[in-house]
Formats: C-alpha cells, structure tokens, sequence
C-alpha cells in the first residue's frame, strides 16, 4: 500500500517502463504510437499551464501547435536549413507569435478568452490552408529531414525516435515540475483563483498572464516540431479545431490543474482508441458519454479523483487516531 | 498616512462616491460606516486601486498613487480583504498563503526552472512568512487541512493571513465579520484589536455596530455617497444627521 503510493517509486517504475519499452514489446506499431503520445503529452502540458494552472482555456492551441511543425517543416524543405536549427527555432517563433497574439488575446476573459483563442486557431489553420506559396496550402509540406546524428548516435530507425521523444518529454516533465511547484506556479494558480485577489497581494496579473500564454505556445511549438521531425509530412489539418479539442478532451480526462493529469489523460485516451479503431468513428459514441460523466461526477479529471480518495483517506485516519488518543486519555484519567 | 482629497467615482449618471475628504489616522483603527449603498466598498476600491476615481487625490505617505493599479498599491505596503473570500478549496490552508509574500521575492521563470540559490532562499522566506502570519491570526493548527473543510470564520481568517503575508503598513478590511456568528464576531474583533497593536493601521468597513463602537477610534459615515460625519464613536452616536440616515425621517426630541 504505502509503496503503491510513494511518488518516488511510482516515477522510478514508469521510467524504466518507458526505457524497457521497445524490448518489451517490439513492435513498430505499437512504437509508432507511444512516440505520438509523448507528443501530445508535451502539447497538453502546455495548454495545461494556461488552461489548468492560469485558468484561461486557450483553444487556439491547435494552431500553435502546428505554426511549430510549419516553421520546422517550412526551414527545412524550403530554406534547407539543418533539423536541430529549425528544431531550436520553431518553438522560439511560436513562442514570439504566441506573445503577439497573447498581447491582445489576454485583454478578454473566461468565454470571451475562449472564444477568442478558437477565432485565432481558426485564423491560423485558414493561413496555413490558403497561403500555398509558404506552406504548400492542401498538399503541405513533404521531405522534412531525419535529425541529423550527434555524435554517434543516430536517428533513424523508429526506436531511436521513440527514444528521442522519450527523452524531451522527461525533459519537458521536469521543466513544467518545477515551473509548476515555485513560486511562479503559486503565481499562475493565485490568478486562477481570483484576479481581484491576485491584483490585491501585489502580484501583476498582466504581465504573468502573458508569461503562461507564452509558455503554453512554447511547448505547443515544441511539440509541433517533434510531431513534424517524427512523421515527415505535415498538411494543413494539424492545424485544425479538432487536434485542439483532442488535446483538450486528454487535459480533461487526465485532470485539469493536476501534474499527472496530461500524461494519464493523453496516454489512455491513445491507448483506448487505438483498441477501438474497430468501430472506426462510432468510438465517439462511447467516449461522449464517458467524458460528460467524467466532467460531472470529477471535474478535475481521474488524477483530482485519486488525489481527493487518498486525501479523504488520509484525513479519515488522522481523526481516527486523534479519537482513539482522545480515548486512551480518558481511560487513563479514569 | 493616507489622506484622499475630493474623491468622486461616477459609474455612468450614478455618482457612488461624491468629493469625500479623508485621512486614515496612523496606527488606530478607522472605520468607515453607512447604509447598504453608500459608496462604502467603491471608497475602497477606489484607494487600493481596483476602481480608477474620476476625480481626486489619493495620497500615500507624501506619495501620489491616484491612478496606480492595484498591485503596485499593495507593493507600497497597502493590503486588504473582500468581502466574499476567494481561496482556493482545493489546497492547504498554508498552501493558500504562501503566495501572500510573492510580492516581496525577485524570483521569475529561469530561478523557477533552474532551482536557483534565490529562488530557494524565497520560497523559505514565504513559507516562514506564511508560518507566521497563520501563527498570528491563530490558525498554525488548521495550515495542512484543504481550505474546504475549514469553517466559514477560518476561511476570514486565512483572508486576513493573506494580507498579512504581503507586509502591510495599512490594511483594509472589508466587513471582516460578514457572515460570522456573534461569538465569532468578538474574537475577529480580538484579533483586529491585535492587528493594531502591533502598530498596524487599520481601516474598515463594518455594520455591526456594537462592535464598531468599541472597537474604532475614529469613525466616517458615508450616506448616498457623501461624507456626513466624521469623529469618534462618541460623537458619532450623538450626530443627529447620522441617527437620520440609518433611521430615516426626522429626529424627535
């Protein structure tokens, strides 16, 4: 039970999961789709800073998801530049037209934001489709390279990828960990609870706002980028509203605000519809239902759920022992 | 300290606060009164910035902070509650005000991800300072239980730790005993009294009057947005226009 419960010991295990992976089940496939999740996982922290921690729920996520794989895929097949430069560089663009566009998204709030942010996702898939002489409109950009190999280690066969992906997202967890557990993150969440409040402890709303927006298209990019190095072709429909409403149904299924809420929603949902693709797209028939009865019986997703079962238990124990002390002491005193 | 010269705030037609004149009175406790829809919330929104006056000056230890939004009046030491708290349920009481200090600590992004030396040395500095503010509105045995199962007179407690954390030299309470039963009312007067002896200024909103009485040394009524008297409880208890505006009609004899 308690070894079943300690973080240590859960995130040892997952990451040797992680590592034993392709040995254990050495399956292209299978490979395939693990390193596609670890990609959405990146892009779902991202939305999850803004959406989850700053409480402003972007759906022009999507859109900056693919304006990362655009940049890569547009400075490697049309300017030739190299992969790891084009890789540096796409989430930085995202990330400065992220700042642009949080400049004026961010003077609107709650719905307003919301529907906003879907008129600018909207906005930038129209771009990507129409604007053939940048992005090659419907027929999308074909060719982008292999990571060029560092050192001696190279790129090419579908395990190193996964590897690759497996690696930055590690990295990516890290990061958002401590982001998330500092005082910025107790920032992020002050504005989440009430900006009045917020404003009144001194803190600029203003100015941490715009920080997680941009944070939040840094990882979209990131994950844009890895998504375009991994597949090698990228067409406009990665820009569209429905990759936005994915990541938001894997933000919401895993929790909303939690810490292991995108890795649990992104990977079972991937994993679930993957055992589905039988019912082609009926699978919609049960996920609908399951996500509206997700939303009203644990709003903060299945990680919120756990989190409050072993807080209720824990609490439940305190007072029960409290009682019996309480107990003891009358004994002894009689 | 804090002293406000010809305050107006016009919401559209509708004046709420009409060219008051005011001056805080430095570490005693001031109260400002008045019926349901005086204007007494907007004068506050109006000193720690939530609201923009249209006309008027708010001066603040010989400092101009007419027109400064609200987090930089809390940067100058000017703390306050709301009326309605808003912390968030679902985290540690302690948690809730460890955010309180923020304010005082440099740290951005790159101390945050790289765990500087600063970042570590702050994060210390607003769990100590959380610590304390928690000890001294006497809630260090309720700092790990989740603010949702906490009593609705703790929860105004946290409120007032939270503005505590932010180092205050003032602080604005807005009807801090809202909502609280009378046995509780005298121990959150216990504790404004403490606030004050501590050498805080303390400014508030309140309608108990009971309390009030007892408890400030110098009271301002606000009716329809106007200034009508301004002194001690004594003598506000004497003031025939104040004995109008809450009963209404004339005063017999």
């Amino acid at each position: 039970m308690n070894v079943l419960t300690n973080k240590k010991v859960i995130i040892s295990l997952l990451i040797v999961l992680g590592i034993v992976f392709p040995f254990i089940i050495p399956n292209l496939y299978y490979l395939h789709i693990m390193t596609l999740a670890f990609i959405w996982t990146i892009a779902v922290y991202g939305l999850n800073l803004l959406a989850g921690y700053t409480g402003y729920l972007s759906l022009a996520h999507g859109g900056f998801f693919a304006i990362g794989a655009y940049v890569i895929g547009i400075l490697t097949v049309k300017l030739e530049m190299g992969f790891w430069l084009s890789f540096l560089l796409a989430p930085l663009v995202t990330m400065f037209i992220g700042l642009i566009i949080g400049l004026f998204a961010l003077r609107t709030k709650e719905h307003f934001f919301a529907i906003y942010t879907l008129c600018v996702g909207y906005i930038i898939y129209l771009v990507i489709d129409k604007w053939e002489g940048l992005t090659g409109g419907v027929r999308g950009l074909i060719g982008i390279p292999l990571p060029e190999a560092i050192g001696p280690i190279t790129f090419q066969s579908p395990t190193a990828q996964y590897y690759l992906a497996f690696f930055i997202f590690l990295l990516v967890v890290a990061v958002i960990y401590r982001i998330v557990h500092s005082l910025t993150g107790r920032t992020f969440i002050a504005i989440r609870n009430s900006e009045d409040l917020a404003l009144s402890l001194g803190i600029s709303t203003k100015r941490n706002k715009l920080l997680a927006f941009v944070l939040s298209t840094f990882f979209a990019g990131l994950a844009g980028a890895m998504y375009a190095g991994f597949i090698r072709f990228i067409g406009p429909e990665i820009a569209y509203t429905t990759i936005t409403f994915d990541l938001l149904t894997y933000m919401i299924v895993g929790g909303i605000g939690t810490f292991a809420g995108p890795i649990v929603g992104t990977f079972l949902i991937v994993i679930i519809s993957q055992n589905l693709q039988f019912l082609q797209d009926y699978r919609m028939l049960i996920f609908g239902p399951l996500l509206t009865l997700l939303i009203i019986f644990s709003p903060r997703g299945i990680v919120g759920f756990i989190q409050m079962q072993l807080y209720q238990r824990k609490r439940k124990k305190q007072e029960s022992l409290a009682y019996k002390n309480r107990e003891e002491e009358t004994n002894a005193g009689g | 300290m804090l002293e406000v010269k010809g305050l107006t705030k016009r919401f559209g037609g509708n004046v709420a606060v009409k060219s008051v004149d005011y001056s805080v009175q430095q570490g005693k406790i001031n109260a400002i009164i008045g019926p349901n829809g005086a204007g007494k919330s907007t004068f506050f929104n109006l000193i720690t910035g939530v609201h923009e006056p249209t006309e008027g000056t708010i001066i603040y230890k010989n400092e101009e902070i007419t027109r400064q939004p609200a987090n930089v009046i809390a940067k100058l030491g000017v703390a306050r509650t709301f009326q309605s708290t808003h912390l968030f349920e679902m985290s540690t009481v302690k948690d809730n005000v460890i955010v309180g200090h923020r304010l005082r600590t440099k740290s951005n992004l790159f101390d945050s991800i790289f765990r500087t030396r600063r970042l570590k040395e702050e994060e210390q500095q607003c769990i100590a300072k959380a610590e304390e503010s928690l000890d001294f509105v006497g809630l260090s045995h309720v700092s790990d239980q989740l603010v949702t199962n906490i009593s609705q007179e703790e929860k105004k407690r946290v409120a007032f730790a939270l503005a505590l954390a932010t180092d205050p030299e003032i602080v604005f309470l807005d009807e801090p005993t809202a909502g609280v039963n009378p046995d509780e009312t005298d121990e959150m007067a216990k504790l404004i009294q403490k606030m004050a002896d501590k050498g805080l200024t303390i400014c508030l909103i309140e309608h108990k009057m009971p309390m009030i009485m007892q408890l400030a040394h110098h009271i301002m009524v606000l009716n329809y947005g106007e200034k009508i008297a301004e002194g001690t409880p004594a003598e506000i208890q004497k003031n025939e226009e104040v004995i109008k505006a809450y009963l209404g009609g004339t005063v017999s004899a």
